[in-house]
Formats: C-alpha cells, sequence, structure tokens
C-alpha cells in the first residue's frame, strides 16, 4: 500500500480549525440560551467567525492536493 | 497522490477519486469550451429565471405557493442579509446580493441533483469570477462614497490607533484588502465544493468496489452506501451554508467600504 504523506499532514493541519469551529459555536449557542433575543445579532458574527476558521481547513486540503 | 488497495481479486486494484475526476472532456468534440459545468451554469440561469418571473408575475396581496416560496428567499437576502448588514441604504445592493445566492445556491445544490451531479463551483474559475467581481464592487462603492484618497487612506491607516502600531498593521490592512478577501472568497466556495464531490465519489465508489469484493466485504458494502446517502444531507447542507456565507461576506465587505471609519 502507497499513499501520500499530504493527506496525513492535512489531518493533522485540520485539528485546529475543528477546535476552532467547535469553540465559535459553543460560545454563539450559550449566547443566544442565555439571551434569546440575541439570536439575530448573534447569527453573522458566529458564521463568519466560522467561515474565517474553516478557510484555513480549506487552504490546508487545497495544499494537501497542490504539493 | 497515488494509492492502489487491492481489495478485489481482479487484475486493477481501487483507484481513489482525485483531481482526475474533476476533468470533464468536451461535450462535443469540435467545440473545446462547451463542457458539462458550462452547460449547468446555463441550466442554472434559465431555471433561476423561470421560477422567480413564475414567482413573480402575478403578484397577490395573498400570495399562493409558488409566490410565497419566491417571496422567502427574497425576504431572506433582503431583511436577513441586506438590511441588518448594510443598513439604511440596503436597497442599491439587493439585487447584487439576491441574484448571488440564488446563483451559487442553485449551482452548488446541482451537485447532488441525480442525473446533474456536478456543481461548476467545483472548477476554481466560476467561484473566482463571482469573487473578482464583488471584490471590484467593494471597491468601486468605497472610492465612489468616500474619495479614492481617503478611501486608500482609511485602510492603509486605520483611525484611533498608537502611530507605532502603523509598522505592523498597514501592511496587515492592506494585504487583507487587496490580497486576501478575494482570494479567501473564492478559495473557500471552490474547495467546499470539490471537497464535497470528493467525499460523495469516495464513499460511494468505494461502496460499488467493495461488492466486487470477497463475501466479507460485499456485507461491508451496505455501510458505504448508507455513508454515501447521510454525507449527501450533509453535503446539501453545507452547500446552502456555503451560498449564505458568500453573500453573507460580500455584504460585509461592501458594508466595511460604506461605512466612514471601520
Amino acid at each position: 500500500m502507497t499513499g501520500s504523506l499530504n493527506v496525513i499532514g492535512y489531518g493533522i493541519a485540520a485539528i485546529g480549525p475543528a477546535i476552532a469551529t467547535g469553540m465559535i459555536f459553543a460560545a454563539y449557542i450559550s449566547g443566544v440560551a442565555r439571551q434569546p433575543e440575541s439570536r439575530s445579532v448573534l447569527q453573522p458574527i458566529a458564521f463568519l467567525g466560522f467561515a474565517m476558521a474553516e478557510a484555513l481547513a480549506l487552504f490546508g486540503l487545497v495544499l494537501a492536493f497542490v504539493l | 497522490m497515488t494509492m492502489h488497495l487491492k481489495l478485489s481479486g481482479g487484475e486493477e486494484g481501487f483507484t481513489p477519486p482525485g483531481v482526475k475526476d474533476f476533468e470533464l472532456p468536451p461535450i462535443f468534440h469540435d467545440i473545446e469550451w462547451l463542457t458539462k459545468p458550462v452547460l449547468l451554469v446555463a441550466l442554472s440561469v434559465v431555471l433561476i429565471s423561470i421560477f422567480f418571473i413564475a414567482a413573480s408575475r402575478k403578484a397577490l396581496v395573498v400570495p399562493g405557493k409558488l409566490q410565497f416560496s419566491g417571496e422567502l428567499v427574497y425576504d431572506f437576502v433582503r431583511n436577513g442579509l441586506a438590511r441588518d448588514i448594510l443598513g439604511p441604504e440596503f436597497m442599491r445592493f439587493v439585487p447584487y446580493l439576491f441574484t448571488l445566492f440564488t446563483f451559487v445556491l442553485v449551482n452548488n445544490v446541482f451537485s447532488i441533483v441525480p442525473l446533474l451531479q456536478f456543481s461548476a463551483m467545483s472548477h476554481v474559475g466560476f467561484p473566482y469570477a463571482l469573487a473578482i467581481l464583488t471584490y471590484l464592487v467593494y471597491h468601486f462603492v468605497g472610492i465612489k462614497k468616500q474619495g479614492l484618497g481617503h478611501y486608500l487612506k482609511g485602510i492603509a491607516f486605520m483611525p484611533g490607533v498608537p502611530k507605532a502600531i502603523y509598522v505592523l498593521l498597514t501592511p496587515i490592512e492592506i494585504a487583507t484588502f487587496f490580497i486576501v478577501r478575494p482570494f479567501t472568497l473564492g478559495l473557500r466556495l471552490f474547495a467546499n465544493m470539490f471537497a464535497g464531490h470528493l467525499l460523495l465519489l469516495v464513499f460511494i465508489l468505494g461502496g460499488e468496489h467493495l461488492m466486487q469484493g470477497v463475501i466479507g466485504l460485499k456485507l461491508v458494502s451496505p455501510f458505504a452506501f448508507t455513508m454515501g446517502i447521510a454525507l449527501t444531507f450533509f453535503e446539501f447542507m453545507v452547500q446552502c451554508l456555503q451560498a449564505y456565507i458568500f453573500t453573507l461576506l460580500t455584504a460585509l465587505y461592501i458594508a466595511g467600504s460604506l461605512a466612514d471609519e471601520h
């Protein structure tokens, strides 16, 4: 069985964005749970943060294919 | 990226899906530019046009089912995205944001529609065309609103910061506005659609390959297909989310250009 080490590297690199995404949504959920009417304010912020964290994981994915 | 797992007794092992699965040949041999993604983009434009013309043609005070579904999408972009983010002069940007949202959404969802099953957005050229459009729009809006000099000064020298910090902050801000934003905006959509398509290919082609293996492997293959179905629903969620995020970021960038001090 032959393979590429890039994919293992990507797997390790994805840990960081995974933790970040979890923390962002944890904060969003607890914010909405404490103050349900703040949902519409928090939602774009949460998804913006999620998009930023996710971009890092996707850079890793692209580099795993490119390199 | 070469990997050959030999599970079956056949001559050739399993080749995992990769970049080559995205290189589709032209439909007719003579016309090189007419590939499946191009046709899908054209189809999406036709479908969106027909749907919204039909939904808005006979507008009633009490909407029917078709009008209601059309208005639901419009309302989501107009009130949920544009009005909340862009403030009082949001109506100017609603047509652009709405077109962007529906276009990206329909093209994304094409990758799980049976028979089509390919998203044009998983080819890097299409998301980047949209990202460049957004890039031009938010710079144009900022220059028109604040004037070229004031706009560039606002980007490079953020007000309310100690002078010494500019050494660090100015390069970062310039890189953010001119390189990182358009680059990540296109890449995010592309990579999500690319990875999603690849994920479904892995489970469904893998399940098919397991079917051809020995009896023990045949028993495992239904699990691979079940995962394929579950991930199809997961992908649907990701596709809607990415259409939302693309439009949300476009609105946020325009809002940043509109604000006098960001």
